[in-house]
């Protein structure tokens, strides 16, 4: 296989599939090494977010003749933009791995458009067949383990009132929040979630406020969505009531009552994009999945899991590997409007990817 | 709705406890400091360096009050700095506040990392209220008992700037520098000698935010929380007793976002977070141009010229 | 006062005299260069300490920053992009700090200036009004935001005595708050799902890079507004006014200065300035408004105009250097391992060196202009 031949398939290629011939490293040049770029929006050893990615990247810094090189804090403005022209121009970046969901728009996608020689990936169910094909996205659909926390919750919590601490509503968060909901409606029909937005996604005093506000109101389990959930469960154990985690597994932090978590399986992805670049094949565009992929999973019970809410939340992950839809019924949202009148009966669906509401349920505002 | 309202006041007096006490703690540091004739705006970057010092050391010896001595050391290091760097002819002193800002941010984060994760052992806090039987009174008024040590200092303070010897020539070195040094005052050194002090009270109340509440060290802990306290020292016009009042009302303002979205007032929740700036800007507003506001502040203070 | 060319001039006309008159006064100038390089030199000796102490070499952060910040052409696009945005923040700070006033506001009126710009352009997208008439309405509603916001500190600093450190700082956060409360509610793109923005502003009201740079015309801007505001504040009534107010308020008063309109007029400018950089990080950046105009470059800013000594002129080269730094910040993560923190030490590091090297002014002979045999 040449390098010529690389370059004529990726320029014939149109959508789907796409790849520069700088990912056939072992192929075309041996002695030359394939160096990915990771960029973070935080620090990558923030106990949430940007650690779960950094984690995740170790199978991609494991393959052999394949260099890593990582950026941490960088924003997302102009400094992202140059951030990856630094890793294309001095580090010779064939792959960049932009890990926060502001990079996509307008950044990765100019990039891209300016260097088509190289592959960008995007933390972010965001790509679409209209974007540039050197580009692509990259996404475990978390609302699947949120719904399992769900599931736990409603049983495992005495008032069916449960709390929602949230960074900002954004629609990947209100996806999270409305199949929490959802979840905890098939073990508790009387269940309702009470959210309150912090406004950003690192305000570790607003964080615990909230959590207090929450249990003040008389939540008896809480949950979050926020770049480092510590504070919030950590705050639920102190005040005495359960909670469930988000990100990575919290369970130490409550050892008297953690429920289960939302956790992503980054590792999944990444390995599986360590064994196409090892075998020398290109990358998809857009790489998804949920329990029925293993790209998400739910941490182990705690001690505030009560036998029941096990037994449910087990069922539920056998029926979601199965492909059980969350949302089988219309939509309707907490002012009344039917959003969606019917939903194709597949976790995946685009409706679903357009939320910017919370159901009937839950009790919050997305403004 | 009156159950409501309840709640959102129990909230906002559980919050005023809960979150005032790393202000209370800048703003006494700053007074001290100010009343001796500097500024030294660099107070966040001790705040942060104290928060992640206190958290390390409470991790490494299993002691939170080892830590709030190491987060009171860490201020005293960055305050004696100040000091020393702004008794040279020609230095500003609200210059070096902002570069140490930078330097103690610097230093916090840089050495911080691996104490993101780990879990340090929590300052233990009195239960006022258990006795009430009322639960969410309970909850409010589980104080910590830095926030005593903080309303104590600044009743010792108030007194001692009235009734001491030090207290007279610490507000005479910031009030005329010319009359201290007349007085035989080594001007010098009280401005040092405060600052380090000040620098204290301020890295103590940085271990508050890590070992007490919210009781984490991470990077996002602070977000501003240091320069606010600074701000409200003017705002209480240099009384340690304004700074407990400045620092009680700021934290219910700022419990009140939270609480109303917890109740169901759900929209427009950033105008209702913006409210302990809008309530401070209106109050200053309202009585900044008072002759009282021009008789405390002390003459050398460059900032009030 | 003689500038360079003036006493350029001078000499070609009576070689003898005025020729050493000229080299002393360029030796006195020459304290404010040399007195800096040294400091500078001195904070990266205290960092080289404590890269050794970390057990990390010192030679190798040098060189990454030579070819992060400044090594090549990329590099300089690179330091000069992040260096627009501060330029016009910190003079936020310099133009009021002439009257003795400190803002550190910076921050919320270039975001409410951003979000000012964005706003104006969204009714316009798709209807076909042409840019030259779009782009410059943006700019004027961007810096009238943040003119009028850094200007309500002057105000009330004026009419109440408010102190304008504190206000501009509350009113900071709240022009945050503000904006974000629009950005998410009212103005959202129903669109921005992942991360909530007003409506994009379109290619149409972009602003493009500059020719060879591949920067931004911010940056141009920034240079623009510095030399402007330089010359206002030093070679003008107005300026010397200004400086005259900061150096003493009361004797200002005592001689019939207008105090109140030149407070009004510097916090205005200011505002205006910050604005502005809101401006070009919507149109020449973001492409629409939202939560990444606060990305700090409001608080750096103050940092950079406290290093360039509240002069618009020495603004220009500090906020390089920051760029330059912040630029290979990102190579010595990448390369050496070292956290994101590790800059701003450095910064630190050389901020508190500088700083304790205004002391050094006037100390030595050999700068001043009746010293005898010293060597520039």
């Amino acid at each position: 296989m040449t390098i010529a031949l690389d370059r004529r398939r990726f320029l014939q290629s149109s959508g789907a599939v796409a790849v520069a011939a700088g990912l056939f490293p072992r192929a075309a040049f041996a002695a030359d090494p394939l160096t990915i770029g990771v960029i973070y929006v935080g620090a990558r050893d923030d106990f949430g977010w940007n650690q779960a990615h950094a984690v995740g990247v170790k199978a991609l810094k494991a393959l052999p003749d394949v260099k890593v090189v990582e950026e941490e804090n960088v924003a997302e403005t102009d400094a992202v933009s140059k951030t990856m022209e630094s890793m294309i121009n001095l580090d010779g970046a064939k792959l960049i791995l932009p890990t926060s969901f502001g990079y996509w728009s307008p950044f990765v996608l100019d990039e891209a458009k300016a260097n088509p020689d190289v592959q960008f990936r995007h933390a972010a169910p965001l790509w679409k067949p209209s974007d540039p094909t050197n580009a692509g996205s990259y996404w475990p659909f978390l609302d699947q383990a949120h719904y399992i926390d769900g599931v736990a919750a409603g049983l495992a919590s005495k008032s069916g009132k449960l709390g929602f601490v949230a960074a900002k509503p954004v629609g990947i968060v209100l996806r999270n929040i409305n199949s929490f909901l959802t979840g905890a409606r098939t073990t508790n029909p009387n269940a309702t979630v009470r959210v309150i937005f912090t406004g950003d996604w690192s305000l570790p005093v607003r964080e615990a406020e909230a959590t207090n506000a929450l249990v003040d109101a008389g939540c008896d389990l809480i949950t979050c969505h926020v770049d480092g959930p510590k504070v919030v469960i950590q705050t639920a154990e102190s005040r005495g009531v359960k909670c469930c985690g988000h990100n990575a597994d919290q369970s130490s932090l409550a050892p008297k009552g953690f429920v289960t978590g939302a956790e992503y399986k980054w590792g999944t992805i990444y390995t599986g994009y360590a064994g196409l670049i090892g075998k020398g094949q290109p990358l998809p565009n857009f790489t998804f999945g949920g329990y029925d992929k293993d790209m998400v999973q739910n941490t182990p019970y705690g001690a505030g899991a009560t036998e029941p809410a096990r037994k449910a939340a087990d069922a539920a992950i056998v029926k979601l590997k199965a492909g059980a839809p969350i949302f089988a019924t219309a939509i309707k949202d907490n002012n009344g409007r039917i959003v969606v009148a019917s939903v194709p009966p597949d976790n995946y669906a685009d409706v679903l990817n357009k939320m910017d509401y919370l159901v009937d349920g839950v009790i919050g505002s997305t403004s | 709705m009156s159950a409501h309202l309840a709640i959102v006041l129990t909230a906002m007096l559980g919050g005023a406890i809960r979150v005032s006490t790393p202000f209370i703690f800048v703003a006494l540091g700053e007074t001290l400091t100010e009343k001796s004739g500097r500024i030294n705006l660099g107070l966040e970057g001790t705040l942060v360096l104290g928060a992640m010092l206190g958290y390390a050391t409470a991790y490494e010896t299993g002691s939170p009050w080892a830590g709030v001595l190491a987060g009171g050391l860490a201020g005293v290091a960055l305050g004696a700095l100040h000091g020393l760097l702004c008794s040279l002819p020609r230095v500003n002193d609200i210059a070096v506040g902002i570069a140490l800002m930078t330097l103690g941010t610097g230093l916090a984060f840089f050495f911080g990392k691996p104490f993101i994760q780990p879990e340090a052992p929590h300052l233990p806090s009195v239960p006022l209220a258990d006795w009430t039987g009322d639960h969410a009174l309970a909850e409010a008024l589980r104080v910590n008992p830095l926030f005593f040590v903080g309303i104590a200092t600044a009743l010792a303070m108030a007194w001692a700037f009235r009734n001491t010897r030090v207290g007279l020539v610490v507000r005479t070195t910031g009030d005329s520098a010319a009359a201290a040094l007349a007085m035989g005052i080594p001007v010098d050194r009280v401005r040092v000698l405060a600052t380090a002090a000040g620098g204290f009270l301020a890295g103590v109340g940085g271990s508050f935010l890590s070992l007490s509440y919210p009781g984490s060290w991470n990077e996002g802990l602070s977000s501003g929380q240091g320069l606010m306290a600074v701000a409200l020292v003017i705002f209480a016009r240099w009384s340690p007793i304004r700074c407990v009042g400045a620092a009680l009302l700021f934290g219910a303002a700022g419990a009140l976002g939270p609480a109303l979205q917890s109740v169901g007032v759900t929209q427009g929740y950033y105008l209702f977070n913006a409210a302990p700036y809008v309530l401070t800007l209106l109050i200053m507003v309202g009585s900044s141009s008072s002759v009282d506001a021009h008789r405390a502040a002390p003459g050398e203070l460059s900032i009030t010229r | 006062m003689t500038d360079a060319v003036g006493t350029a001039a001078h000499l070609t006309a009576a070689p003898a005299r005025r020729g050493s008159a000229a080299a002393l006064r360029l030796r006195a100038a020459s304290e404010y260069v040399v007195i800096p390089i040294l400091a500078v030199v001195a904070a990266s000796l205290i960092f080289a300490l404590f890269l050794l102490a970390l057990g990390k070499s010192p030679a190798a952060f040098l060189d990454l920053l030579w070819i992060g910040g400044f090594g090549s052409a990329f590099s300089w696009s690179n330091t000069l992009s992040r260096a627009a945005p501060l330029i016009l923040t910190a003079l936020t700070v310099a133009i009021p700090a002439q009257l003795g006033l400190t803002i550190i506001g910076g921050e919320g009126a270039l975001v409410l200036g951003g979000f000012a710009a964005a706003a104006l352009a969204v009714p316009f997208v798709g209807s076909g009004a042409p840019a030259a008439v779009v782009l410059p309405l943006m700019a004027l509603a961007a810096v009238a935001a943040g003119g009028l916001w850094i200007g309500l500190a002057g105000l009330l600093r004026l009419k109440r005595g408010v102190n304008e450190t504190i206000s501009s700082l509350l009113l900071s956060y709240i022009a945050i708050a503000v904006t974000l409360f629009f950005i998410e509610g009212p103005l959202r793109d129903p669109a921005s799902t992942a991360k909530a923005s007003t409506l994009p502003i379109g290619a149409a009201y972009a602003v493009g890079k500059m020719p060879f740079l591949k920067v931004h015309w911010g940056f141009a801007a920034g240079v623009v507004a510095a030399a402007l505001l330089g010359v206002l504040m030093s070679r003008t009534t107005f300026g010397f006014a200004a400086r005259i107010t900061g150096g003493n308020i009361r004797a200002a008063q005592a001689q019939g200065l207008p105090v109140g309109k030149l407070t009004l007029a510097c916090c205005s400018l200011a505002g205006a300035a910050a604005g502005l950089a809101g401006f070009f990080e919507v149109a020449a950046v973001q492409g629409r408004a939202n939560a990444s105009l606060a990305a700090g470059y409001g608080f750096t800013g103050i940092l950079v105009s406290f290093l360039a000594r509240h002069n618009p002129f020495a603004i220009l080269p500090v906020a390089v250097l920051f760029g330059g730094l912040a630029a290979a910040g990102g190579l010595v993560q990448r390369r050496m391992g070292l956290p994101d923190a590790t800059v701003l030490v450095l910064q630190g590091f050389i901020f508190v060196v500088l700083l304790a090297s205004e002391t050094l002014y006037g100390r030595f002979p050999v700068f001043r202009i009746s010293g005898r045999q010293g060597r520039a």
